[in-house]
């Protein structure tokens, strides 16, 4: 049982030397000329030290929960189309009724103005 | 496969369904103004509940044994209908005096009532899961529903934050339970329970679903949220959490542990009745200390649930009749309490204080009777619903060898005496000096009537009431 | 008809939610006094209905019970279940009360619209007589001991109600307070009765109860003892010795409802019961000689009170309590059915003189007092005429109603094997006192020398609603009586024909030999009209043409005089020996040691300790929702732990 893990592990524990030997190489061999604009943290082009009371427009949050939303029901859809030809008439019937449900939620969402940024 | 049986034992559900799914495209279609996502919400539950009435007599098994329909969930089924519709009646004039009237409310509600009737007919964790959350999230937002207010953002967002906490518990304990049975089926787990009730590791999801159903029902020690969001919530959404929700949750609790576990007798009653106990004293006591009267209620809503929690360690059938005895007698009580608080209270949240009661017997008698009447019956005392509600829970309790618990029930009750005839006294023994409230508005009045008469109709006429959802008993 | 049966019990109930609902806000008179009348009417008319459909039927098939739905179950399938339903029973007796209660008791709504007319509670006094004739149909027709019990203590409520309807008075208010006092030691011991009865039987249902009777052994002493608990009940509620002290103080409530409730129907209520459980009574026949006795020293005591009293009313109330002892001496001697026939013709003729007296004292501008009336013949033809109709029903002269009613309970108490001649010379004794105290109301009110002030008092007639109810009771009175003509005088006795299956049982048990010779029964009834005359003549001769005769013998008999004035001092003998030390004790020791020390010691310590805990607690409640996830947690330890480790 236990020995087929043995590959696993030893990329496991390849991954972590390499990553490390890397990290250790680089510390050696590289050139320092340090500043403080390099010396703060990387946060993707951020400002890394602010006021955690910052207020986000709750626009993005908007479009990420409707984004999830239309997303997974989306996902509903593959494993149906996968087995569409043994699930008949009677389940191409419930993805109809499913669909229009999620239709009547897009509709909602359209007519509330939920789609546009301004 | 789906058989046609199926969608009859689910009827109730899928006329909720395609009534909140109508509220929705008008409302977004804007065909009318919110009064008209009222009268379809209010159609649509009434439809839900004939059609759950017609169901009574039916039992049976659907959706591949995710849902059970038999008389305890039908029944349920009209007692939430009916708290939805009370709700419904009371809410536009509430929100409508303080600019806040919006179809979305209904959209809501109805929701959330679907996520309790999923509940009440679970037969299988998932459903009920799935139940709880659909139900959870749309009480979390109807907490909050008039956002501009901070007093309601922070009851929201205190509900959601530690209902996601309580229902994160709540999954690890289906996890666990699945993880000792190899099911999540209800009927499955019932058969397995036997031969695995005394399992760390059952035992241990077995816990953890007392404290995800504690959290909802607002049992001590997990009872923290709901004085601060009673408090918050706008009134007719405080009644309807205290009522509908909980009945929906105890409605699970008592499926679980009574029906598929079998507790009775076991450590898991002995836990619950500690519960129980505990929720019964602090509620009680702590009650006593409140000036507002929607804290009062959530407070008492907590000792309620000790009562409720009573008759489900008794873990018998007749534990199993006396909880939905009590939830209608409470469901119907503390809704109307709740209508007679949205109607006294004005905008800018006054008119909650105990203070400000004070003689509306002067100027409003037949309000005040009512009242009285629901603070009457939340005492307990016969010939109203309340009475009959305790009878039930502690005739239960006493039967399965809990007789202690049922004395703190009745010690703890007497205590309560003194904040709802406190009610009563502000009421009628002192002088009135506020301002003139109007009567309220024709829907509030028909939403006092309804619950005050089935509050004098199940107090007299329990049996009948009990052979609805019992009828072997 | 009969599917609709149990529709007569619920056409007042309706009436009442109405006109409680809806009254207050819409005092229209005409539509109050039409609604409460009407839906009474309509009971009437639909158990005239299922008595013709009854009556129709073979004589076995006349008595069902309907469940209407079920009231009170405890787990059944238990060990000491209990399961009531909300049921009705019709039978010959049950049909035949209801007909008394809802017939007379329609006249007189009709009768209080002209009444009650422009009195500010209108509405409530319509909204408490619909509740009343509820609560009484339920008493009546109910199939459990029960629900009886619920129309039991209804009744006594809306007595209660009504007594002290003029609240604004405080002795209305007393009044009310003595009726039900009294009245709730009697139903204590209907309450016992009841229980001894479902330990005995294990049920409360009449069907079940009684047939269990039919087959226990004569003359225990648990069948003594329910029975005597259910009279104590019928005492209280019938006004017998020694709880019929509070029926004379109930007067004063409104005229109307003196006539229906305190001498028509309520206080029949009691005789009914008896009746009802007459199989139970047959068990035991020294309850029955107790039943007797009572009965038959009532109906004396309570008629020489009524010999020298002054107030109209009050000579009408201790007329009625001798009137209920004759029913309670035929029950004893199990003549029940002349008992009932009693019921019936005095539910006519005393609702009548009650009504009379009350045409009288609403056009003598509220008075009542005898003595400042005489003469009104002439002002008020119509009242007189039908007073003096009911005067000659109950004083038992053929062919009037009374006559044959009273006469056959005479006739059982000297005959029936559980008679006695004494039984008999009580009720002749009664029977003479009755006639001379009726028409001395009679010469004193209409006849003589007009002794009111006429510069003050206009005496006037009353109006049609008034009066209608009047001339149709008086025509009652006057042949309600042939129903009952006794095989003696070659009648078919109709009552007894028709109630006769219900009391079967009950006559079984007692098997009770043949009556004696017609001849003897001639001999009592010559003997019972020579009395009745005798006292009308006395009467006559007293109080028309030798008026100085009354004062004298007052002046002569003084002790005794003023011994019935002051009614036996019965209620000051209650006074010390009961309400008194009842005081006393409170007084010092209930009230100042018990109550406050103790009581109020253990309320407001407790009190105190929960109003510190919960000061305490509600700091824990700091409203920062992380603290509450930490004691979250540390419930989730305890349940976990509570689990996994006990």
């Amino acid at each position: 049982m236990l020995e087929s893990y043995i590959p696993i592990f030893m990329m496991l524990a390849l991954g972590v030397a390499f990553a490390v030997a890397m990290g250790k190489i680089n510390e050696i061999v590289g050139p320092k000329r340090p500043s403080e604009e390099k010396l703060s943290t990387y946060e993707s082009g951020m400002e890394p030290v602010r006021t955690a009371r910052e207020r986000f427009s709750v626009k993005f949050y908007m479009v990420a929960m409707l984004f999830i939303i239309f997303d997974i029901e989306v996902v509903f859809l593959y494993p149906w189309a996968v087995s569409f030809r043994s699930l008949g008439i009677q389940g191409f019937v419930t993805m109809l009724i499913f669909l229009s449900i999620l239709l009547i939620g897009y509709y909602y969402v359209w007519r509330k103005g939920a789609l546009e940024w301004d | 496969m789906l058989t046609y049986t199926d969608f009859l034992l689910a009827m109730p559900l899928f006329s909720l369904t395609v009534t909140v799914l109508l509220i929705i495209a008008t409302e977004a279609a804007r065909v009318g103004r919110a009064r008209f996502s009222q009268f379809l919400a209010i159609t649509g539950l009434l439809v839900t509940s004939l059609l759950a009435g017609l169901n009574l007599r039916e039992s049976g098994v659907a959706f591949q044994g995710m849902i059970a329909t038999d008389a305890a969930s039908s029944y349920l089924t009209i007692l939430l209908s009916l708290a939805g519709i009370v709700t419904a009646l009371v809410a536009r004039p509430y929100f409508e005096h303080r600019d806040a009237h919006r179809g979305e409310f209904y959209i809501l509600l109805l929701f959330a009532i679907i996520g309790m009737v999923l509940m009440a007919s679970a037969n299988d964790l998932i459903t009920l899961f799935l139940g709880i959350e659909l139900m959870s999230f749309c009480l979390y937002v109807l907490a909050g529903f008039e956002r501009t207010k901070d007093k309601q953002n922070e009851s929201a967002l205190k509900y959601f934050l530690l209902g996601a906490f309580a229902s994160a518990f709540l999954l690890y304990g289906i996890a666990l339970i699945y993880g000792s049975v190899g099911s999540t089926n209800l009927d499955a787990i019932a058969r397995a329970y036997a031969g695995i009730s005394n399992q760390p590791l059952f035992l241990l999801g077995t816990a953890m679903l007392i404290v995800g159903l504690g959290f909802k029902v607002a049992a001590v020690p997990f009872h923290m949220w709901a004085p601060d969001v009673y408090e918050g919530a706008p009134t007719v959404v405080t009644g309807f959490m205290a009522t509908a929700g909980k009945s929906a949750a105890f409605a699970a609790l008592a499926i679980v542990m009574i029906r598929t576990f079998d507790i009775g007798g076991s450590t898991t009653a002995d836990v619950l009745a500690l519960l129980a106990a505990a929720s019964m004293v602090l509620g009680n006591v702590v009650a006593i200390a409140q000036t507002n009267l929607k804290r009062m209620l959530a407070y008492s809503s907590v000792a309620h649930a000790g009562y409720l929690l009573a008759g489900v360690a008794a873990g018998t059938a007749e534990g199993f009749a006396g909880v939905f005895l009590y939830l209608t007698a409470y469901t119907v009580t503390t809704l109307g309490a709740f209508a007679v608080i949205g109607w006294h209270e004005r905008t800018n949240d006054e008119g909650t204080s105990l203070d400000d009661y004070v003689g509306l017997s002067q100027h409003q008698p037949v309000i005040a009777a009512v009242m009285a009447l629901y603070m009457f019956s939340l005492t307990g005392i016969p010939p109203f619903a309340g009475f009959i509600g305790k009878y039930y829970v502690f005739m239960a309790a006493v039967r399965a060898d809990l007789t202690w618990l049922a004395i703190v029930g009745v010690l703890t009750s007497a205590v309560s005496a003194f904040y709802y005839l406190r009610v009563i006294v502000m009421m009628y023994f002192r002088e009135r000096d506020g301002e003139h409230i109007p009567l309220p508005r024709i829907p509030v009045m028909i939403a006092l009537g309804i619950t005050a008469a089935l509050v004098i109709v199940v107090g007299v006429l329990p049996s009948t009431v009990l052979q609805l959802f019992m009828p072997a008993m | 008809m009969i599917p609709y049966a149990p529709l007569i019990v619920l056409f007042p109930l309706v009436g009442f939610l109405l006109i409680a609902l809806a009254g207050w806000k819409y005092r229209s008179e005409r539509l109050i006094g039409i609604v409460g009348s009407g839906v009474v009417g309509l009971s009437f008319a639909l158990a005239v209905g299922v008595l013709l459909e009854m009556a129709a039927l073979p004589s076995d098939a006349r008595s069902w019970s309907v469940d209407l739905f079920p009231w009170i179950d405890t787990f059944t399938g238990t060990a000491g279940s209990f399961g009531i339903s909300v049921g009705y029973q019709f039978d010959q007796l049950s049909i035949l009360m209801t007909l008394i209660v809802t017939g007379v008791g329609f006249l007189i709504h009709v009768y209080s619209i002209g009444y009650m007319h422009g009195d500010e509670g209108y509405w409530r006094f319509f909204a408490y007589l619909n509740l009343f004739i509820f609560m009484m149909l339920n008493l009546v027709l109910a199939n459990n001991f029960l629900l009886m019990f619920l129309g039991w203590e209804g009744v006594g409520l809306c007595s209660y109600l009504l007594i002290g309807f003029w609240y604004q008075k405080t002795f209305t208010g007393d009044a009310g307070k003595k009726a039900f006092i009294v009245n709730r030691i009697g139903d204590f011991g209907f309450l016992l009765g009841m229980l001894l009865i479902f330990k005995t039987f294990g049920t409360l249902e009449f069907s079940a109860v009684m047939s269990g009777a039919s087959v226990m052994t004569a003359g225990t002493s648990v069948a003594f003892w329910i029975g005597m608990l259910l009279f104590i009940g019928a005492t209280g509620k019938s006004a017998q010795i020694p709880l019929f002290v509070w029926l004379p103080d109930a007067m004063a409530g409104p005229t109307p409802v003196s006539a229906l409730i305190h001498a028509a129907t309520m206080v029949t209520a009691g005789v009914y019961m008896v009746a009802r459980c007459a199989p139970l009574y047959a068990l035991s026949p020294d309850a029955l000689l107790v039943v007797a006795v009572i009965g038959g020293v009532t109906a004396v005591f309570a008629a020489t009170i009524g010999l020298v009293q002054n107030d109209i009313k009050k000579v009408l109330a201790y007329s009625t309590v001798s009137q209920l002892g004759y029913m309670f001496l035929a029950m004893g001697v199990a003549a029940f059915s002349a008992g009932i026939f009693h019921v019936m013709t005095h539910a006519f003729f005393k609702a009548l003189l009650f009504l009379g007296s009350g045409a009288v004292i609403h056009g003598m501008h509220e008075e009542q007092d005898i003595q400042k009336m005489g003469g009104l013949k002439k002002y008020m033809p119509v009242t007189w005429a039908t007073f003096l109709i009911g005067a000659i029903a109950i004083a038992g002269i053929p062919p009037f109603a009374g006559f044959f009613s009273k006469d056959e309970i005479l006739w059982y108490a000297f005959s029936s094997d559980l008679g006695s001649p004494a039984l008999w010379l009580l009720g002749a004794l009664g029977a003479l006192m009755t006639a001379f105290y009726m028409f001395r109301l009679v010469y004193l009110t209409f006849y003589g020398k007009e002794r009111f002030d006429h510069h003050h008092v206009h005496p006037h007639e009353a109006p049609k609603t008034m009066t209608i109810p009047l001339m149709v009771l008086a025509f009652l009175s006057i042949v309600g009586g042939f129903l009952g003509v006794p095989p003696a005088l070659g009648g078919g006795h109709i009552i007894e024909h028709w109630l006769a299956p219900v009391f079967a049982p009950a006559q079984r048990t007692l098997m009770l030999s043949a009556h004696a010779s017609h001849t003897a029964e001639y001999i009592l009834m010559a003997v019972s009209v020579l009395i009745a005359v005798g006292g009308i003549y006395l009467a006559r001769r007293w109080y028309l043409e030798h008026l100085d005769v009354p004062d004298s013998m007052a002046a002569k008999f003084a002790g005794l005089y003023r011994l019935l004035w002051n009614k036996y001092y019965v209620d000051e003998a209650y006074d010390a020996a009961v309400v008194k030390p009842i005081q006393r004790l409170s007084d010092a020791f209930l009230w100042k040691v018990f109550d406050m020390k103790i009581i109020d010691g253990a309320v407001n310590g407790s009190g105190w300790l929960a109003q510190t805990a919960a000061q305490w607690l509600r700091k824990v409640q700091n409203g920062v929702a992380q603290s509450y996830a930490v004691i979250f947690v540390g419930g989730i330890l305890v349940v976990v732990s509570a689990l996994l480790f006990f």
